[in-house]
């Protein structure tokens, strides 16, 4: 290859020339034949000796840090807290073990790497490397055994065997995909694209504020406000479910402005006196959206940014949504409570695949 | 093995070694790799960054599996965190409390888990950069950058299935989002994300499923493959940088044992220290400020660890397509993002290697690095990925961004919607332009030495610009580039008039390997470098014999410019003949 020697170099000639080419000892590697500068720790006995005290202290220091951790332990109230400055108020057991432990784990690293920097040797050593590829003789002594076991099995002879063998084994994978079919145990009659496309609300079903679960009258919405509300009755189908997959679909938010401003909805009448319901999850991948500008009546999902103009259908304005949001039917019944006149006319939440079969 | 001391626990040892090696033969494994050589050089700590930190992974991950509880059983917290006292939450999210509170030291193993699998993921990302930008991945080594493509693609799956594990409402968004995507995919979506949820979203199933995961079958599978790319490192010997005494067919450095094992082995303890320290005083996934998980909850400016950025970045800045062909929904507003794009990347990553070598026709055996100017071409396409990957990112922060610089949102998406497609190939033209520039440097420096940036006024009144000539090092350096010939353009008929059947194919080779090769700096040939080397003495000897008198020239009666003084040479050849 390219070898320049180092000499036509003249002002950075090698340092030394410590390294003749003796033959290899057991064990030792031939030393690189590049210039090498020495340590001060290689001509200094003094300095070796400071090395050595270094590492040695570093090592006792980690042991120190190890008892002080246990102590810490022991004896550190686990609720105690710390004013530290910079870091705020912490957890006085967090922060005493971590640099506790921390610092016996460091110095062990330390010590390890400062023996290593100052008094083991800094020579380079060179080896050879071999090619990966295999020497002829082994080259051939595969092709040969393989030569013969196709031989000797028939392999190639027996056809029927070699396909029914190449059928069974692509076949075998099968029922390791079959059996994973009942992650979901499926309940009798039900599929996925009408589970996704109906919610809890039905004709009449009272709408109550989440958080205080009480039924929200028109009069408790300020125009210009915004309220997050679910279907009554969430929390006895929570209890009787033993999850949240009821909120995560029938979430809604009411939102109150002057009925002039409302340009379009979903349907025909589907605002009481200007207040609006539309699901709370997100027509893109689904995120809960609350964050409402009252002026402009725009909807922001905080983990997207998909923005709804809920003046305006719940339409698309700005974002990776494609779907308006889907506006919910209200009214209000005979007590004077708001209700729902009927469930969503489209899937709420993500679009899917059977989407617009459903 | 022999050994010539007689300290007790030397002879304990050595009755220890011949008695497994008697059962398994492993003095001979010992004895030829206990002097194993490994090269030294900064970068080649980034692996082993990686491998450290997800060691502690292990280690922490491993005591949290004994106090935490995946199941997502409503329960009422009624631990020593007063703000959610007798609030309704799983035992997941519950459990998860109780670690960081009850449990004396088990908040500091959360925040070192969790801190060291951020560290785990950055490390493997920029050990990444390294193989890429130096060659690394270069014959003989193509099967352990596949292997390193999969463990990068299952640490973010190790990653993000333990952001789910608290099912706090941070996380449990994330897993909502993730239900989006699954039910984007066309065909098998739906029913795909009910298999994995085990129903509708969220049911009560993907914490425990994701916990199997997380602590069985992903880390399974990391630990096999980080076997199998260590073996291979082992075999094949690791890369070395270009410089004095490294040829393609050696290797320089220092002995396994004792140096490398020292500093390999002390720097797993500084990194594990360094998770400790920074776990036990910087708070990482405060989950008890973000409350448990509810569907129809999110907070605001809501952002994933780092490395799920890119893809959250890539679902915000997509545009809201979606069409419905035959009665079917398509999104490809979440499937493009969230499917495609890390589909295409990861895809491209894993077949680079492949791409580049059929596309230059190298086919030699690579041990020393490349430097990234050397292939302006690779370093090129890689700096375009990197912009890509980083708009995206920049991207996923968007909401953040625009708050915290009082920026206009829409303004700021449409700037990264732009970005993401012209900026990429902007970044590719530069980068290769900078490294054709330092090629020439380079070949300036070999042929003429270094500029010195002292002006020498030779006595006969020429000025000249004093050039040295490169030190050792230097020189090995950069006198290590190889050129490779761009391949031949195919004959479409061969002088009998016969078709070549490949033409096609070898055409697009040809132009490849000419988009690859063609605007490459030659390197100058031995000679010529020596040539120049030699010139560049010379001219730095011209300077020397001036030194000599630069004592008299103290002489406060000066006249101005270099001195003359008897004996001095008079002209420029006199000035050469005299110092020869």
């Amino acid at each position: 290859m390219n070898e320049i020697t180092p000499s036509s170099g003249g002002n950075n000639e090698p340092a030394n020339e410590a390294h003749s080419h003796a033959p290899a000892q057991l064990g030792y590697s031939p030393v690189a034949e590049i210039p090498h500068r020495l340590r001060v720790t290689d001509t200094d006995p003094k300095a070796a000796r400071r090395a050595e005290r270094q590492v040695a202290a570093m090592f006792t220091l980690s042991m120190v840090f190890v008892i002080l951790s246990v102590i810490a332990y022991v004896v550190i109230d686990k609720y105690a807290v710390l004013y530290i400055p910079v870091l705020g108020e912490v957890g006085a057991s967090n922060v005493v073990l971590g640099l506790t432990f921390g610092l016996a784990v460091l110095l062990i690293g330390a010590g390890a790497i400062q023996w290593a920097k100052k008094l083991m040797p800094d020579v380079e050593v060179v080896q050879e490397r071999h090619d990966m590829v295999s020497e002829k003789e082994d080259d051939n002594l595969a092709a040969a055994n393989y030569e013969r076991g196709k031989e000797e099995s028939g392999f190639a002879r027996y056809k029927m065997i070699r396909r029914s063998l190449i059928g069974a084994m692509a076949l075998l994978p099968i029922p390791i995909i079959v059996v994973l079919r009942d992650l979901w145990i499926t309940p009798p009659g039900e599929n996925p694209t009408e589970i996704l496309s109906t919610t809890m609300w039905t004709k009449g079903k009272r709408i109550i504020s989440d958080g205080t679960y009480m039924p929200v009258r028109p009069e408790d919405l300020p125009v210009g406000g915004l309220v997050s509300a679910l279907p009554e009755g969430i929390l006895e189908v929570q209890e009787e479910e033993h999850n949240l997959n009821a909120r995560g679909k029938a979430a809604i938010i009411l939102v109150r402005m002057d009925p002039e401003q409302i340009r379009s909805q979903q349907g025909e009448g589907w605002d009481y006196n200007g207040i609006l319901a539309y699901s709370k999850i997100c027509t893109h991948v689904g995120c809960p959206i609350a964050l409402y500008e009252q002026r402009t009546h725009h909807l922001l999902c905080p983990c997207h940014q998909s923005t709804f103009d809920l003046a305006d259908s719940g339409a698309v304005i700005f974002g990776p949504a494609a779907r308006n949001m889907p506006q919910l039917p209200i009214s209000v019944d005979e007590e004077g409570y708001l209700i729902a006149t009927q469930d969503f006319a489209v899937p709420v939440g993500p679009s899917f695949w059977e989407r617009d079969k459903a | 093995m022999s050994t010539t001391t007689d300290h007790p626990v030397e002879q304990i040892g050595g009755a220890t070694a011949k008695y497994v090696d008697q059962r398994l033969g492993s003095n001979k494994f010992l004895g030829r790799n206990l002097g194993k050589v490994f090269p030294d050089h900064w970068s080649f700590m980034l692996g082993e960054i990686a491998l450290y930190s997800f060691i502690v992974v292990l280690l922490t991950g491993t005591f949290l599996t004994l106090f935490y509880n995946p199941s997502m059983v409503e329960v009422v917290y009624n631990g020593s965190y007063v703000p959610l006292k007798g609030v309704q939450m799983s035992e997941a999210y519950a459990s998860s409390l109780d670690i960081s509170f009850e449990v004396r030291g088990g908040l500091l193993i959360r925040q070192m888990h969790h801190w060291s699998a951020l560290i785990f993921v950055a490390a493997m990302a920029v050990h990444m950069f390294r193989v890429f930008f130096t060659g690394a991945f270069r014959k003989p080594r193509e099967f352990n950058w596949l292997v390193g493509v999969g463990l990068t693609a299952l640490a973010l799956g190790a990653g993000f299935t333990g952001y789910s594990l608290p099912d706090d409402l941070l996380s449990g968004t994330g897993l909502q989002i993730i239900r989006g995507i699954l039910q984007s995919i066309p065909l098998i979506g739906t029913w795909a994300a009910f298999l994995v949820f085990g129903g509708e979203f969220p049911g009560t199933e993907i914490i425990p499923r994701l916990y199997a995961a997380h602590i069985l079958l992903i880390p399974g599978i990391i630990l096999a493959l980080i076997t199998v790319h260590l073996m291979m490192v082992w075999t094949q010997k690791h890369t070395q940088f270009p410089g004095p005494g490294r040829t393609n067919t050696n290797v320089v450095g220092y002995p396994l044992l004792p140096v490398y094992m020292a500093k390999a082995g002390g720097f797993f303890f500084i990194v594990f220290g360094i998770i400790a320290l920074i776990g036990g005083l910087v708070t990482v996934n405060p989950i008890w400020l973000f409350g448990p998980y509810t569907p129809d909850q999110v907070s605001a400016g809501t952002q994933p660890d780092w490395y799920i950025g890119w893809l959250d970045g890539a679902l915000r800045l997509m545009p809201n397509w979606e069409s419905v062909i035959a009665g079917f929904t398509i999104s490809w507003n979440v499937l493009i993002p969230s499917v495609v794009i890390p589909g295409i990347l990861f895809t491209g990553l894993a077949l680079y290697p492949f791409l580049e070598a059929w596309a230059t026709g190298d086919k030699r055996e690579h041990n020393l690095l490349e430097r990234p100017r050397n292939a302006p071409v690779r370093t090129g396409i890689g700096v375009a990925a990197i912009v890509f990957y980083g708009i995206l990112w920049i991207g996923g922060g968007n909401d953040v961004i625009a708050a915290a610089f009082n920026l206009s949102f829409n303004i700021l998406s449409w700037t990264l919607r732009i970005s993401l497609i012209i900026l990429p190939p902007i970044a590719f033209l530069v980068t290769k332009r900078i490294c054709l520039g330092l090629q020439r440097k380079d070949r300036e420096k070999l042929l003429h030495g270094y500029e010195s940036g002292r002006v020498l006024r030779l006595p006969h009144g020429e000025f000249i610009e004093v050039h040295q000539p490169l030190n050792y090092k230097e020189l090995a350096v950069i006198s290590a580039k190889e050129d490779l010939p761009v391949l031949p353009a195919p004959v479409k008929t061969d002088p009998d008039g016969v078709r070549n059947p490949s033409y096609r194919v070898d055409q697009l080779r040809h132009k490849l390997s000419s988009f690859f090769l063609r605007d490459n700096i030659e390197r100058p040939t031995d000679a010529e470098i020596e040539a120049g080397q030699a010139h560049a003495a010379h001219s730095a000897g011209l300077e020397a014999p001036l030194h000599e008198y630069e004592e008299l020239d103290q002489d406060p009666v000066g006249h101005g410019g270099v001195l003359h003084h008897p004996g001095m040479p008079m002209t420029n050849q006199e000035q050469v003949d005299q110092r020869q």
